[in-house]
């Protein structure tokens, strides 16, 4: 009797989180599967899942006739240098924060802290003015520069530090090592997991940041993927949609395959650190 | 007599030679990030308060002294404005139904993925994950696909049951909802994560004891599981807030803010008003949305200590 009502129980429950599975993954594999079709087949009504013919003239409009080779490298560019910079200044100043004693401290932490709260919608007026006057607007240093200090890396590495044994570190300090070898030496290596998970986060925040590249960029050779897709969406190229979807396919396949390679780290991270 | 000196003169100064010292070496690791971070981040937010008292435009960049303080004339031009009010409710609608329904579907998955009856949890939890990680723009674009009311697949599936999909992106009274839809579809999962880990957190006897006093299910989910996740409720219904209050990538890509304003958000006033040149104006318009997000999380505070007190 109640393993009959645990099987019933059971199949319903599977029931519904395969239809909710493919209600989620069902966009993508659409996604996938069209930018494959021709451009009439896309259009055609009723849509059809399973492209009847095979193309890739959009992948090739994409990557001969339009610019993607170059925002997708700057889309790389960018991601690199905002990861490379937070992993060193944020695990810097996250030591500070957690192993060193120094005057300001306390109100360095809780006014970075206080930044997470900001939204970019806050800043990006005078930081355009700003990187404008320094005469960086439409560059790869004024992409990147409002980037390189984020304030939850910070949080993150602080905590991770915080787990860490003083012992450690007073017996290098004891042995006359500096504090800059203590940190490079001991300190960075033992923080290697955090790094991993500030890492990834911070390489697909900035793969998928939308609000400032689309303001800083102001000419197409400084694009990135996602403005250039949103501009294209928006602009003459609106009705092409093979091409709109094969774009799309390019900006979300690197972060998937990303994601699907590391997802143990990433949801581990992401469960510990309670933040998107 | 003279050595007795100094050195009588280094003991007194050696704590604070230490001190100093302390203060060079922890202060030369945070210099890097400290300095980016006030010059990109600390400087523009006090410089976007400055700016929302002044009538800044584009045109006044070359030309500083041309600015003049208006005092809060941003901030009362703001509520007349008949757009940013739209905008406000708009959002505010947005936020209101997209967060209770985020936090709903992603309490079930978590506790559908929790029961312990599921095998593959793993493939589960990774697909729901999926659009968290991916590019909201790439998504808005798919997304004008499937809601195409001709060619789109989600018109086509209510075909095939005999309904006659609207335009639901070219329709006044769909074209929020739908982007609501989008918006709970894409985010769910990031909350299903922080929800999945608090359900673990919470002891299993507590579930036995109850099952021992003959409680079903329907009652431990609502006397032990709902009020032990609290926390964790209102952490995650306050993160979607703040997000869902700064929508503008779905508007921008998929209805330009229409039809008809319909689908105009905050945000995206915000980046019109921007592109119109007008600074100073677009910044008053930001502070109100960072008050907005302000309030929330004061809101998550109270309500969270509020527990803590009892």
């Amino acid at each position: 009797m109640t393993a009959r009502r645990d099987l019933i129980a059971r199949t319903v429950l599977y029931l519904i989180l395969i239809a909710g599975l493919l209600v989620v993954v069902g966009p993508f594999l659409w996604m996938l599967l069209s930018s494959f079709k021709p451009e009439g087949e896309i259009r055609s009504v009723p849509p059809t899942w399973w492209p009847s013919h095979w193309t890739l003239v959009h992948y090739r409009d994409l990557f001969a006739r339009l610019d993607f080779p170059r925002y997708f490298a700057n889309s790389a560019i960018v991601a690199v240098l905002v990861t490379v910079g937070n992993l060193l200044f944020c695990s810097l100043l996250g030591y500070a924060l957690a192993k060193l004693n120094f005057p300001g401290r306390k109100a360095l932490f809780l006014i970075v802290l206080g930044m997470l709260m900001v939204p970019g919608m806050v800043l990006f007026v005078p930081q355009f003015v700003l990187v404008s006057n320094l005469g960086l607007a439409n560059s790869y240093a004024g992409l990147v520069l409002p980037f390189l200090a984020g304030p939850f890396g910070v949080f993150l590495m602080r905590q991770f530090l915080l787990s860490i044994p003083d012992d450690l570190i007073e017996a290098a300090r004891v042995d006359g090592a500096g504090e800059w070898r203590i940190f490079w030496r001991i300190v960075l290596p033992l923080c290697r997991p955090a790094l991993a998970t500030l890492g990834i986060l911070t390489f697909l925040a900035s793969w998928n940041n939308f609000l400032w590249p689309l303001v800083v960029a102001t000419t197409d050779d400084k694009y990135t993927l996602p403005v250039a897709l949103a501009l294209y969406s928006i602009g003459q190229n609106r009705i092409y949609f093979g091409l709109l979807l094969a774009g799309a396919v390019v900006v979300v396949l690197p972060v998937l395959i990303v994601f699907l390679v590391l997802q143990r780290q990433f949801l581990r991270g992401i469960a510990t650190t309670g933040l998107k | 007599m003279v050595r007795a000196g100094t050195h009588r003169a280094v003991a007194e100064n050696r704590p604070a030679a230490r001190k100093w010292r302390r203060a060079v070496t922890g202060w030369s690791f945070a210099a890097p990030f400290t300095v980016l971070f006030v010059v990109f981040a600390l400087l523009p937010v006090v410089a976007s308060l400055v700016m929302s008292f002044t009538d800044l435009r584009a045109t006044d960049l070359r030309h500083p002294f041309a600015v003049n303080f208006v005092g809060i004339d941003n901030y009362t031009r703001l509520f007349s404005d008949a757009q940013f009010r739209r905008a406000a409710v708009n959002t505010a609608v947005f936020v209101v139904i997209g967060v209770p329904l985020t936090v709903v579907a992603a309490l079930a998955a978590a506790n559908a993925l929790n029961s312990g009856l599921i095998r593959l949890r793993g493939l589960f939890r990774v697909g729901f994950y999926l659009p968290v990680v991916t590019s909201i723009v790439a998504i808005a674009v798919v997304w004008r696909f499937l809601l195409d009311p001709g060619a789109g697949l989600v018109n086509d599936v209510l075909a095939r049951v005999g309904i006659d999909g609207p335009n639901w992106l070219g329709d006044t009274r769909t074209s929020l909802a739908s982007i609501i839809v989008m918006a709970v579809w894409r985010n769910f999962g990031a909350l299903m994560v922080i929800f999945l880990a608090a359900l673990q957190g919470i002891p299993v006897d507590l579930y036995e004891a109850a099952t021992l006093d003959g409680a079903g299910r329907w009652q431990q989910f609502r006397r032990i599981t709902l009020p032990l996740m609290r926390p964790a409720l209102l952490f995650g219904a306050v993160i979607t807030g703040i997000g869902f209050l700064q929508l503008f990538e779905e508007p921008l890509v998929m209805t330009q803010g229409g039809p008809l304003s319909s689908t105009l958000s905050v945000s995206y006033h915000i980046y019109n008003q921007f592109g119109f040149g007008n600074y100073g104006y677009a910044s008053a318009a930001a502070y109100v949305l960072f008050v907005a997000i302000v309030a929330l999380s004061a809101l998550q505070f109270r309500l969270l200590g509020a527990r803590d007190d009892r």
